[in-house]
């Protein structure tokens, strides 16, 4: 028994010391740049609307994201935002860019699996939880604020 | 055309360093892609909610709105927006103004994906 605890310690090192290690200072430097970059793209888009078609600030933002959407599905597509993915950790992901890759990227994974439960279906295992959280929690606001208004 | 330099220079920091903070979340804690991402959405709804992000979307424009979080933060304040006028308002309100990314995620994801070739994911 002591001996096959020797043996796990040892293990244990070794495997910590063979493992590669994640240099976090440089993993956030990567987020920050790609993901500040991401949102400097989409104000160059909100700005080039902006000019061309002179929209309001709603209709503006919601273009904005929509042209985002699409440029971050296409990249998936592409497969090419996944490797932007592994460079960039966070910086990927948290941008809408990143909602449109988790959507993209189930769906064309799991289209073998068929277009019903293959691909509408995967194309959820992701976007599905933000959605639910996020129209749930909307929601929940609303009444709050309908019950501010004029209730109180 | 008269392009606002210093506000790029807004826009790269605040975005970058919500990037950065999610990052951080992920290597100091367990907690997984798809969990930040519900993470930071939830975050927007309630700064969106209690009236914090709006200013950092006027500061900040793009790098408040792209990040995940300024999707919460539409969902809010639509749904603050609809309350003021309706019960109905109120319920709706939320998906009202964040239905266009709903819809377009939803629809350009289904034509990349009929049009891509299944494959599975790199690693």
């Amino acid at each position: 028994m002591e001996n096959s605890k020797f043996i796990n310690d040892n293990f244990i090192n070794y495997v910590s010391k063979v493992s590669p290690r994640t240099n976090e200072v440089r993993t956030l430097f990567r987020a920050f740049w790609v993901g500040g970059l991401i949102c400097c793209l989409g104000q160059s888009f909100r700005m080039l609307f902006e000019n061309v078609f002179s929209l309001s600030d709603d209709v503006l933002a919601a273009y904005v994201s929509m042209v985002m959407i699409f440029l971050g599905g296409l990249l998936t597509a592409f497969g090419v935002y996944d490797r932007i993915g592994k460079y960039a950790g966070a910086g990927s992901i948290v941008p809408i860019t990143g909602f449109a890759n988790s959507v993209v990227s189930p769906a064309i994974e799991f289209k073998t699996e068929g277009y019903i439960y293959g691909l509408a279906s995967k194309m959820f295992v992701i976007a599905g939880p933000i959605i639910v959280f996020g129209i749930s929690s909307s929601v929940l606001v609303g009444l709050i604020y309908y019950f501010i208004y004029n209730v109180l | 055309m008269i392009i606002d330099y210093f506000m790029f220079l807004k826009v790269f920091i605040v975005g970058g360093l919500i990037c950065t903070l999610a990052q951080v979340l992920i290597n100091y804690t367990k907690i997984t892609s798809g969990k930040i991402l519900v993470i930071f959405l939830l975050l927007g709804v309630f700064f969106g909610a209690i009236g914090l992000y709006e200013p950092l979307v006027k500061f900040a424009g793009a790098g408040a709105t792209i990040p995940i979080s300024g999707f919460g933060f539409l969902l809010a304040d639509g749904a603050r927006k609809g309350a003021k006028e309706s019960l109905f308002g109120a319920l709706t309100g939320g998906i009202k103004s964040a239905g266009i990314g709903i819809t377009a995620a939803i629809v350009f994801g289904f034509i990349f994906a009929l049009l891509s070739k299944a494959r599975s994911k790199r690693n």
